[in-house]
């Protein structure tokens, strides 16, 4: 199983598309390792450098909805997974991203947009850090010498999935 | 009484071999379809783990279409990969350059796609073969490959969103221009986790090219498929490779009602338009329901035209688009390209004098392929240039850095590449003659 949690990096705009987290172009590349530095290369969005640190050091990322629209491209969560991200927080995802996510082992929550605003206030506080418990289903959030807790939901399918590493170790021994 | 069932529902039932969670479904999958962009990292991953086998070699069929020929060492490095997969399982389905065509059109040109199927593709525009009547989904690399490992798929159980066409379309308006306008309505996250069917007497005078065109988007409202009841005119379109099952055509459109959905079926949401005063339909901005009437951004300058695409390469719409050009120069102002979908369609306008009336227009006509569609090649833009494009996806970047796209119609697309900028075919004059 991956490892899930630490550094908070906020992407707040919803509809951010798979062109945007990884572009076409770089589609013709056939391992994860040459994706790496192209992370969010086109992402439009006020404040955010592809370059920085804040990207650099993040292992969650938070953010608003239809995150992953777009292209099936698993390039695109495997774009974070090799940059050391494995859990995506947001209202809410495509569909074909959240199951590639899933398919990998990566752990996508879902929350109501509440409850992304309240987070999304929070890790603007300075350094921020989320934690996950997978048994519980609860996350925290750590920013600013304050700290929020917030259940999620993860249904037994995918718990499955994160657990095995992925659908194909799954299905290989299931199906 | 038994529940009334959606069409997509009952296709579920039909292929559901588990139910791992509530709301989850394990499908057996009739057609896994590949190219060479998302399969060749399933084949090395599977090779990786030593698990380098095809579940049904007769059900995979795979194309090499996004990048053909091949531009540079990466991607004649990505054909290869599937080429040789290709040939060392012995593929009978599979296409390579000189036979290939977007992956879209050429498989359902080729009878791959039937009533209740199920169709998997590491590709998101999957949803296009739902106009069969079958369901047809988009899926990622891992998907894929657990796909053409065990010929089997997980999906959410779809809901559905009911999409009624009344009215009468009236030509240049097409099923391009009616789905840009439903897509306006349902939003790009409307149909997230559901399939938007499309019903109505429009629908069922459309030919299959106009469905394969609104089921093409479906995914551009976010939706997992778009899907059409099988009828007269899916028989017809499939009778050269049904024939022998069947004792005649009423036969097997009689066979295929079992694919209806049910009166009483429960619909997410029911969206109801009367085609009769839509007019063309373009996008403005860089998400795909961000769409206005072209009257309304006529004059605005553009640098290229791409006419082709999974959504609109197909005859119909070089005909839409050749009967607006036809005698005329396109504008110095733009350069314009087209790209028939597969051999057979090129062939075909060959065979009706398309290709000559596109290239006398100064149209550059390319082998099939997705070429610029996608900003991989044949016609990408350089940053701060415009492209009228009857292509489905207008991200930010998508046909080049930089680069603007306004999706519209093939008969839209012909008007501009005359003007030199956004024109109205409706209110171009060779229209109106006829
Ligand atoms: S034509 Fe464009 S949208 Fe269609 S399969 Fe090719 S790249 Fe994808």
């Amino acid at each position: 199983m991956k490892k899930f949690g630490g550094e908070v990096l906020l992407l707040d705009r919803d509809n951010i598309n798979t062109d945007e987290i990884i572009p076409a172009k770089y589609l013709t590349e056939i391992t994860k390792e040459a994706l790496k530095p192209h992370l969010l290369e086109d992402l439009q969005l006020k404040g955010f450098d592809p370059q920085s640190k804040a990207l650099a050091d993040a292992k969650v990322v938070l953010t608003r909805n239809n995150f992953g629209c777009g292209s099936s491209r698993e390039h695109a969560p495997w774009a974070f997974e090799i940059n050391g991200i494995n859990a995506i927080v947001a209202e809410g995802f495509a569909r074909i991203f959240r199951q590639n996510m899933l398919n990998c082992g990566m752990l996508p929550i879902e929350l109501p947009k509440k409850e992304i605003t309240a987070l999304s206030k929070l890790a603007r506080q300075g350094k921020a850090k989320m934690s996950f418990d997978l048994k519980q289903q609860k996350l925290t959030l750590k920013a600013g010498g304050r700290s929020r807790a917030v259940a999620f939901e993860l249904n037994d399918f995918a718990t499955k999935l994160i657990k095995a590493g992925g659908w194909v170790a799954y299905a290989d021994t299931v199906y | 009484m038994k529940k009334p069932r959606t069409l997509a529902q009952k296709v579920f039932d039909a292929h559901r071999i588990d139910t791992p969670c509530e709301g989850m479904s394990v499908l057996r999958v009739d057609r896994v379809f590949c190219h060479e962009i998302t399969t060749p990292m399933a084949i090395t991953d599977l090779m990786a783990r030593k698990m380098d086998k095809v579940f049904d070699r007769r059900k995979i069929m795979a194309v090499i279409d996004h990048v053909t020929p091949a531009k540079d060492t990466k991607s004649a490095i990505q054909g290869k990969v599937l080429r040789d997969w290709a040939r060392r399982h012995k593929l009978p389905h599979w296409f390579d350059i000189g036979e290939n065509g977007i992956c879209h059109a050429i498989f359902p040109e080729k009878g791959f796609v039937r009533p209740g199927m199920t169709v998997i593709m590491g590709d998101s525009h999957t949803c296009t073969h739902g106009a069969f009547g079958a369901f047809a989904a988009g899926v990622g690399t891992t998907d894929l490959e657990v796909g053409i490992l065990k010929g089997i798929c997980a999906f959410r159980e779809p809901k559905a969103i009911k999409v009624v066409l009344k009215g009468r379309l009236r030509k240049p308006v097409s099923a391009k221009d009616v789905v840009l306008r439903v897509i306006k309505e349902l939003t790009v996250k409307g149909a997230i986790d559901c399939v938007i069917e499309f019903t109505g007497p429009v629908v069922e005078k459309m030919s299959m090219e106009a469905r394969m065109t609104m089921c093409n988007m479906a995914i551009e409202a976010g939706g997992t498929s778009g899907i059409c009841m099988p009828d007269a005119v899916t028989v017809d379109y499939l009778w050269p490779f049904i024939k022998k099952d069947f004792k005649n055509k009423a036969a097997a459109v009689k066979a295929y009602s079992r694919w209806h959905s049910d009166p009483g079926a429960v619909y997410e949401k029911v969206l109801t338009i009367n085609v009769s005063e839509l007019q063309p339909q373009m996008t403005v901005g860089y998400k795909p329901d961000e769409v206005v009437d072209v009257a309304k951004m006529a004059g605005t300058p553009v640098d290229q035209v791409y006419i082709g695409s999974c959504t609109n390469g197909r005859i119909e719409d070089l005909r839409a688009a050749a009967a607006i050009i036809k005698g005329k120069k396109i504008s110095p102002r733009v350069r314009a390209i087209v790209s028939p979908a597969t051999p057979e369609i090129f062939k075909q306008a060959n065979k009706e004098g398309l290709i000559d009336i596109f290239m006398h227009s100064g149209f550059c006509v390319t082998n099939p392929t997705c070429g610029a569609c996608l900003g991989m090649s044949n016609g990408i833009l350089a940053p701060g240039e415009a492209c009228a494009s009857t292509t489905n996806r207008n991200f930010n970047g998508r046909m080049g850095q930089g680069g603007m796209v306004y999706l519209m119609s093939p008969a839209t697309a012909a008007a501009t590449a005359i003007a030199g900028k956004i024109a109205d075919p409706g209110a171009t004059k060779s229209w109106k003659k006829k």
